[in-house]
């Protein structure tokens, strides 16, 4: 089981005294929170990727390749890289790159973006988002699987002869989940690769993931990619603590009324009834987030949003101090509990260029 | 036995749109001639929660509930205020944060109360054309009450039978709130490698 943290890289004012950050303040801070990240023993560091103020991510494989220079354990991950507007050549080659700068620890969250007027700035229309995400990925799949490509599809130039690179890392293509909030295309996609889906899960009710992990997890099994127990979930969260829950509460309160999404709407006593996010001391944190494999079942990988809504950089470290010392060490003994044996670990490069060897070694003794 | 949703956008308590609703209702079950189960829905009630849903993307547990009455009802009878020259915004949030598809061959009878008649034909050019718009079936009579009709001897309860009688008829042939919806439902042809022309 992995835990981490995932940012959207919002530029927000700090709504308690009207501070707003520098881009190059943001940046720097976020290259500071990733490094934390590590130091307080979380696996998983995710970047999302933005063209739009108020964001800063615009280029998230430089400054993963940043990151993966400072630290030596982190998994450097994506929290959503564009499938739909970048070229798919382009992620096939950046992250190859970045795969062998960070020594493997790389994977990738495919998703298709939020806002109308993204598509056509890279000369797409969010109308074809599906099918946009559903042949870049075939494309992306195959550049980083064969040699030589050749490719003839709707949404880009054809390919002769093309090779990408550097090739994967040991031949070995980062791991890819598919992220999606709502579409039943996107987790059958996932399930069709025998990737891994994750369910971004902070802004609406449970109840909706589970409908469309289970959906997910169904299909993997279909797919003959092991049983529906052994598909690769992931899921966000988020979460505000102090050591005493009412501090919490009274601290994050004004981020969580003006917080972009979801400010200005429920109150903050309906929203965390209604979605997994916990505002109150590390106990409560700890409760919530190890009932989430009751709803899910087991799962691998349990990111949190820890960053956003103009939290000071100087609190957001310190809530990171809490989830790696306090919360995470107990929730990896919870969830370690009962967990079946042929469940799989979150996905790591070694576990991949493992398994890749051992079915080679089956295949020629067979 | 069938699902009678009704659509109450009257604000204040009691309201006049309440008291049609509820006439429509009375004169709709005795024409449907078998049991009707009625849910009715005050959006006052709900009117946080639909802004609340405007801005996060989904309903409350509660105002789900309302939604699931409503789009899995054998018929829906509406009605809202005229303000301004249309239906009221309330009523209008309510219906933008339903599924676009979820009224799809819905009968419906239209109701809409106002101070004067002079907006009578808001029913036909403000709410006919949002529910023919989202592939509802709405019923070809609209009942209209002014202040007035409240007080006159005929007319009103002419309207409120003849509208209900034919919401009636589709109600009593409905099988809608029989159906069993897959959220899953790929489109047709759909692949997951791409059946869009690429390889």
């Amino acid at each position: 089981m992995q835990f981490g943290i995932f940012t959207v890289s919002d530029v927000t004012t700090d709504p308690t005294d009207d501070t707003t950050p520098t881009e190059g303040e943001r940046i720097k801070a976020l290259v500071t929170i990733a490094k934390k990240a590590e130091e307080v023993g979380l696996d998983v560091f995710a970047l999302g990727e933005h063209h739009n103020p108020p964001f800063v991510s615009s280029s998230p494989t430089t400054m993963l390749g940043y990151i993966a220079a400072q630290t030596t354990d982190l998994i450097l991950s994506t929290s959503t890289t564009l499938i739909t507007t970048n070229d798919p050549v382009k992620i096939a080659e950046d992250y190859a790159m970045l795969q062998h700068l960070a020594d493997g620890r790389v994977d990738v969250m495919m998703g298709r973006g939020n806002t109308g007027p993204v598509y056509p700035w890279f000369g797409k229309d969010i109308r074809d988002g599906i099918p946009l995400a559903i042949e870049n990925y075939a494309l992306l799949h195959r550049l980083w699987r064969e040699d030589f490509v050749d490719w003839q599809g709707q949404y880009r130039t054809p390919l002769q002869g093309f090779q990408s690179t550097p090739r994967p890392l040991d031949g070995v293509p980062p791991f890819v989940w598919h992220g999606s909030i709502r579409s039943p295309e996107i987790a059958e996609q996932a399930a069709f690769y025998g990737d891994g889906f994750f369910a971004n899960n902070i802004f609406w009710p449970k109840e909706h993931y589970m409908r469309l992990i289970g959906y997910y997890r169904q299909r993997f099994e279909h797919y003959g990619h092991g049983t529906a127990a052994q598909a690769i979930v992931g899921l966000g969260g988020q979460a505000f603590m102090r050591a005493k829950s009412q501090d919490a509460v009274n601290e994050f309160r004004p981020y969580f009324d003006n917080a972009p999404v979801y400010g200005h709407g429920p109150s903050m006593e309906d929203f965390t009834a209604q979605t997994p996010l916990t505002v109150g001391s590390p106990q409560e944190v700890i409760d919530k987030y190890a009932g989430m494999r009751e709803h899910f079942g087991d799962y691998q990988r349990q990111l949190f949003l820890m960053d956003h809504a103009g939290l000071p950089l100087k609190t957001v470290l310190e809530q990171l101090d809490i989830l790696g010392e306090e919360v995470v060490p107990v929730l990896r003994k919870e969830f370690a509990v009962n967990r079946p044996a042929d469940v799989p670990e979150g996905p790591t490069h070694a576990a991949l260029v493992a398994a890749r060897d051992a079915a080679a070694v089956a295949e020629v003794s067979a | 036995m069938k699902r009678l949703a009704v659509v109450v956008a009257g604000l204040s308590q009691p309201s006049s749109t309440r008291l049609l609703a509820d006439r429509l209702t009375e004169a709709v079950v005795r024409a449907v001639g078998e049991e009707v189960e009625v849910t009715v829905v005050e959006l006052r009630d709900v009117a946080q929660d639909v802004t609340n849903n405007l801005l996060t993307g989904f309903p409350s547990p509660k105002l789900d509930a309302a939604i699931q009455a409503v789009t899995g009802a054998d018929g829906l009878i509406a009605v809202t205020p005229i303000f301004t020259t249309s239906y009221s915004g309330l009523f209008k949030s309510f219906i933008d944060v339903l599924d676009p598809q979820s009224l799809t061959g819905m009968p419906v009878l239209l109701g809409a109360t106002g101070g004067t008649e002079r907006h009578s034909l808001a029913i036909d050019y403000a709410m006919r054309p949002l529910f023919t718009y989202l592939h509802a079936n709405p019923v070809s009579t609209g009942v209209y009450a002014a202040s007035s009709d409240w007080g006159s001897e005929a007319g009103l309860h002419d309207r409120i039978e003849r509208g209900a009688a034919e919401l009636a008829a589709l109600v009593r042939v409905s099988d809608r709130s029989q159906r069993v919806s897959d959220p899953f439902a790929l489109p047709e042809g759909f692949s997951p490698v791409g059946g869009f022309g690429a390889q």
